[in-house]
């Protein structure tokens, strides 16, 4: 059983303030909270912004509802597909063959000459290695796949790489970051970017990361996708969302995802 | 003079369909108004706004929804009042009518980063969902309903 429960406590910082508009420096102390691995150079996963009761329920691996998938999860990967094959037939050890896979996507598809996300390449192997249809990105199936998956690169930093061919499709996430939508007219940035900490209505803003999904919501009493936080992301401020899958939603992941480096996988995290 | 007009509409919506925006055109139901000294000195209507259906307006969370970002100490029966922007308490000491209008209008007047949506503007936006497509999100009497629920918190 991995718990990855961190050590938390409180931390005094010390800040000293400078400035030239200022007589001389003025030394304000701040209490600080020290977040232990979820926080990696000032940015927070999103289990920083949620009550103590849902980070408890996250860290307790028997009372997280998300490791439920993540049983059903490695259940199905032994399970064989219409050619007779299952995952296990050719990786037999996934706790081993997984490890990293996680973190390190979305990833540059030499095949299609654009990126692809996990749930792609799980479909690829579904369809092309084991004769299977493609699932949707919120199905049972997928859910529990992407949960076990994520939940085997429990606690490695997000890392995904940026450069080289998959430099252009980064830069079209990142514009995609920014760019104001919807009658509301937000850019994922002014929630995210510009007021984490703030409450919002009835909710506390977080940085928007995605090192914690599949996330298990408490709301909904099942796993949510990327894509499918993107969505109602989009929706809340009345803008057209994307198809999960889409190109434009990888694109932006993989910019998400760069946002949160460092920051450590925590599948499945809970939220309300 | 001809040519070069019509060169430009079809830049105009050569811009407009690249970023997925209603055309610039639809604007033409929109009540005209004059900003003049940072402010908006005339009901966008003509007629005076109600305060206590602006009231009502502000906290409901498809219409005004200020209470998003907004602490109202007039509205504590309500629960969750948000804190991206600053209390709306004393406004109506800080500001006068017109400029009070103006912040609901188009706060991004002042401060185009602002988080704030401009309350009464449909061009220049981007993917909006077809059912609020070409619409502003208060009407223009709304406008001046929450206006006149702003003037009350002194
Ligand atoms: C017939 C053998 C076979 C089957 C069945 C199979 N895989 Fe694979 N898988 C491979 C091979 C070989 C690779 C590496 C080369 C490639 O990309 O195709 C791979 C790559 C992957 C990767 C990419 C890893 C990375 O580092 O980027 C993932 C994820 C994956 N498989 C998941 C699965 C899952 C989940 C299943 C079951 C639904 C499955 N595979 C079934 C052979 C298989
Ligand atoms: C109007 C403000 C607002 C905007 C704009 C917005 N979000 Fe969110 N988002 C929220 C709220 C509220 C939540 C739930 C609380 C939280 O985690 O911040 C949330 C949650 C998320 C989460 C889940 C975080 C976690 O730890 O579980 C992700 C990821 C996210 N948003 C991404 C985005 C992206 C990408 C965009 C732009 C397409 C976007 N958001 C735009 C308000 C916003
Ligand atoms: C998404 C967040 C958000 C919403 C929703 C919102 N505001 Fe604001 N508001 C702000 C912010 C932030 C400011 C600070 C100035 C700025 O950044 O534009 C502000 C400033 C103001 C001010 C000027 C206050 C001052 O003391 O300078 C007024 C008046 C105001 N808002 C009224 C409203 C009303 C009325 C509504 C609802 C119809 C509303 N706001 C909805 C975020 C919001």
């Amino acid at each position: 059983m991995k718990n990855v429960k961190s050590k938390r406590g409180w931390k005094l910082t010390s800040i000293a303030l400078g400035s030239t508009l200022m007589v001389g420096a003025m030394a304000i102390e701040v209490i600080a909270k020290d977040w232990g691995s979820h926080e990696v150079d000032g940015r927070r996963s999103g289990y920083t912004y949620m009550t103590d009761e849902t980070r408890a329920v996250q860290d307790d691996n028997f009372e997280n509802p998300g490791m439920l998938w993540v049983e059903n999860g490695e259940a199905l990967w032994s399970k064989a597909g219409a050619n007779g094959k299952s995952c296990a037939s050719c990786h037999a050890d996934p706790e081993k063959d997984m490890k990293g896979v996680m973190p390190a996507y979305p990833k540059f598809d030499k095949r299609t000459g654009k990126m692809i996300s996990l749930e792609q390449m799980v479909n690829r192997e579904l369809v092309e290695k084991m004769g299977e249809k493609a699932e949707k990105f919120d199905s049972k199936k997928m859910l529990s796949l992407m949960t076990y998956i994520g939940n085997i690169s429990k606690g490695m930093p997000v890392n995904v790489k940026i450069d080289g061919p998959a430099k252009p499709f980064f830069e079209k996430g990142k514009a995609f970051y920014y760019q104001r939508r919807g009658q509301l007219d937000l850019a994922c940035s002014n929630c995210h970017e510009d007021n984490p900490g703030k409450q919002i209505r009835a909710n506390t803003l977080s940085e928007g990361q995605i090192n914690g999904f599949p996330t298990y919501r408490l709301k909904w009493q099942k796993p949510g996708s990327v894509h499918r936080r993107f969505r109602g992301c989009n929706k809340n401020v009345r803008a057209k969302p994307y198809k999960a899958g889409s190109d434009e939603y990888v694109n932006l992941e993989l910019f998400v995802k760069w946002h949160g480096r460092g920051l450590p996988v925590e599948t499945p995290a809970v939220r309300n | 003079m001809q040519m070069r007009k019509t060169t430009l509409i079809a830049g105009v919506l050569a811009v407009a369909s690249m970023i997925g925006t209603q055309s610039a055109f639809s604007a033409s139901h929109m009540k005209k108004y004059t900003i003049e000294n940072d402010a908006i000195n005339t009901s966008l209507t003509g007629k005076p706004g109600d305060a206590a259906k602006g009231r009502k307006l502000a906290v409901n969370r498809k219409k005004g929804n200020c209470l998003a970002c907004h602490v109202i100490s007039d509205l504590k029966d309500q629960p969750f009042h948000g804190n991206v922007g600053p209390s709306l308490d004393g406004v109506a000491d800080r500001y006068t009518e017109g400029e009070l209008r103006l912040r609901v209008v188009n706060p991004k007047f002042f401060h185009s980063g602002s988080i704030m949506p401009a309350f009464y503007k449909k061009s220049g936006l981007n993917r909006v969902i077809k059912k609020f497509k070409d619409k502003t999100i208060l009407t223009a009497q709304e406008v001046e309903d929450v206006v006149a629920y702003l003037k009350t918190l002194k």
